[in-house]
């Protein structure tokens, strides 16, 4: 069979994914750097009887892929900083109605306005902490085109098994770099679709019912069972309620059904691990310098090792641990000052051994940038 | 089918003080239902955050109680994946016009097909009665205890703006005109936007000594008018009640559609 080969932007793969996924309903707002997603689905989903949405602002678009999820679409938006604030509010709305939904953040620099046409990763701790109130999230990121429709099939897959909204958090690098994409066949990725409810017309339904998996059967709104859906604390029916039991149940609910499965969720990749004896942690478009150093002192047998992360939250605390117990050295590469690398230094038995090599000045962080911060930790100079 | 088949009947008493005008709305928009006789089934109801938006609690549809100021984005979602079903979106005066007054007037601009009802009781009525953009100049609230500064708007006049095909206001008190003209928003293909003065007499009307809910409904039968009416001419005064606006145009979700069968053919000729 032909090959599907295409020269795209990170957007686009991003878009070839969800679309394999099966997104079906998009609802967005215009914002530099991820524009080209709303652009592109624009011309796809019609094409395919799908919709899509431009709306009056990120809140709105939030607010109706989530109303059109319920009704039983996969569905998607996109945005970058500001925007992705604007949709704090809705995302906690999905998480506490367990409405599957994937938002896309291709980050730009902040805070504010920040520096929309270039690279940064500051992100991190919004996407896990955005939305007020305790909860559990997904987010998943990825450094080259493969991998972004990779994961962005992923999201999708995770939403409808959590019933959650999951977070795809690139960078502007990797959102507006071309790069080779071959699209896979048919059903080379497996799909998940959404639980259904085997309950019939006219017996009496839980939406809010849980299996003992924690999975979630629900009918599609507006079918043939009628029920009620609230942001507020509710019952296995969906109406409000403060007992304090069914409260308190409901929170573990949210919380356990994704970090008790961390290991199901946890995606990343390993380079030289081995011997390792410096092992850089990155992810996004500083994991593609990483890697490039990492080859280039390999020929030159130096043991530098890489993890590359492609779950950040939930994060993998157990997996950096093991990784990085014999390692000498943890260099935690990333575009911001030191989110993941808090992260790494609460997994590692000492956390004296964790370094950050960053910048944040809007530019990508280069090999020969990871290079002399590594020689500068190793006591070297540059 | 029986007024009583529409309703949640576990979840009353309802929440409403006595003497809220809610109830009344309640009651009118269950009987505008019934007359058009629309299967509950085939009903969706979204609301947002405030005392109107509890009404979604009590009625036997699809019911979805979503965020402060954002019911008409969620149902835009709904109404777009399910074009069939009838969207009602019962909202308070500070929830559709204060917080979702950028969705409100948007969601008008498209004309999606679904009817927006403002019961307007000129107040935040869950948190206490702070002033919301409908109190009015000089009136008193628990946030402006010397004296609200803030003008008012007339929704009329900012749906009609906005691109409404359906524009029309009742009071709680003209409970048959707002029944009829329900009845005459939820067969309307398009946005209609339907303010419907709803009293409040624990915060709005105490803080500003309107006397009891029947006095606060006397006040809208003495200061409303039929449009156009011969009252209106004699007494400027008087605020309109009716239907202000009924045009057809162009609804949303049917030009979608053909946006859908141009697409398509666009990738026809591609692959031919």
């Amino acid at each position: 069979m032909k090959k599907n080969l295409k020269f795209i932007q990170g957007n686009e793969a991003c878009v070839e994914g969800a679309l394999y996924a099966g997104l079906d309903f998009f609802a967005g707002y215009p914002i530099t750097p991820s524009t080209e997603i709303a652009e592109m689905l624009s011309i796809r989903l019609p094409q395919m009887g799908g919709k899509f949405l431009q709306m009056e602002d990120e809140i709105a678009s939030m607010c109706a892929i989530i109303g059109a999820s319920l009704t039983g679409h996969k569905v998607m938006t996109a945005t970058s900083g500001p925007g992705f604030s604007l949709k704090q509010e809705a995302l906690g709305y999905a998480i506490m109605t367990e409405i599957p939904c994937v938002i896309v953040n291709v980050q730009r620099g902040g805070p504010s306005t920040g520096n929309p046409t270039h690279v940064s990763q500051g992100d991190v701790n919004q996407s896990r902490w955005g939305t007020h109130g305790d909860h559990a999230i997904i987010v998943l990121t990825a450094s080259n085109h493969p991998d972004v429709f990779a994961i962005t099939v992923e999201a999708f897959n995770m939403a409808e098994t959590y019933r959650t909204p999951v977070i795809l958090l690139f960078d502007e690098v990797i959102g507006h770099m071309r790069e080779r994409l071959v699209i896979p066949q048919k059903g080379e990725i497996p799909l998940v679709q959404r639980l259904k409810t085997e309950v019939k017309r006219d017996v009496d339904y839980h939406p809010y019912l849980p299996r003992e998996d924690g999975r979630l059967p629900m009918s599609d709104f507006g079918g043939i069972h009628r029920y009620n859906v609230t942001g507020l604390f509710h019952d296995m029916w969906g109406f409000p309620t403060d007992n304090p039991q069914v409260v308190h149940g409901l929170l573990r609910h949210l919380v356990d059904k994704i970090n008790n499965n961390v290991h199901q969720i946890a995606r990343w990749k390993e380079y030289f691990l081995e011997d390792a004896a410096t092992i850089l942690i990155s992810y996004g478009s500083s994991a593609r310098s990483s890697l490039h150093l990492v080859k280039e002192r390999r020929a030159r047998g130096e043991q530098l090792g890489l993890i590359e992360l492609q779950t950040l939250w939930p994060f993998p605390y157990g997996m950096i641990r093991q990784k990085c117990e014999n390692a000498r050295t943890i260099v935690v590469v990333e575009m911001n000052m030191g989110q993941i690398t808090h992260e790494v230094k609460l997994a590692v038995h000492d956390p004296g051994k964790v370094f950050l090599a960053n910048r944040i000045d809007g530019e990508l962080i280069t090999p020969d940038d990871i290079k002399k911060i590594i020689r500068l930790i190793q006591g070297k100079g540059v | 089918m029986p007024i009583k088949d529409y309703i949640r009947e576990r979840f009353f008493p309802h929440l409403w003080c006595s003497g809220c005008g809610h109830g009344i709305v309640l009651n009118a928009l269950l009987r505008a239902i019934e007359a058009l006789g629309i299967n509950k089934s085939n009903i969706v109801m979204v609301s947002g955050i405030g005392c109107s938006s509890r009404i979604s609690g009590y009625v036997d549809f699809h019911t979805m109680h979503t965020l402060h100021g954002r019911a008409l984005s969620f149902a835009t979602g709904i109404k777009m994946s399910r074009p069939e079903l009838t969207l009602i979106v019962p909202m308070g005066d500070g929830d559709a016009l204060a917080i979702g007054g950028n969705h409100f007037i948007h969601t008008a601009r498209r004309n999606i097909d679904m009817t927006a009802i403002i019961m307007n009781n000129r107040t935040y009525g869950m948190t206490g009665g702070q002033y919301s953009p409908l109190s009015g100049f000089g009136t008193l609230a628990t946030t402006a205890p010397y004296s609200n500064i803030d003008h008012d708007f007339d929704v009329v006049e900012l749906a009609k703006a906005a691109g409404a095909s359906f524009v029309a206001r009742s009071t709680t008190y003209h409970v048959q005109q707002l029944t009829d003209i329900l009845k005459a928003a939820i067969e309307h293909k398009g946005f209609s936007a339907v303010e419907v003065l709803s009293q409040c007499p624990e915060y709005f009307g105490r803080k500003n000594k309107m006397g009891t809910p029947a006095d606060m409904l006397e006040h809208y039968k003495e200061n409303t008018t039929t449009i156009g009416s011969k009252k209106k001419q004699e007494n400027p005064n008087l605020l309109e009640r009716g239907i202000f606006v009924q045009k057809q145009i162009p609804e949303y979700c049917s030009e979608y559609d053909k946006i859908i069968e141009k697409a398509k053919k666009a990738v026809e000729g591609k692959t031919e």
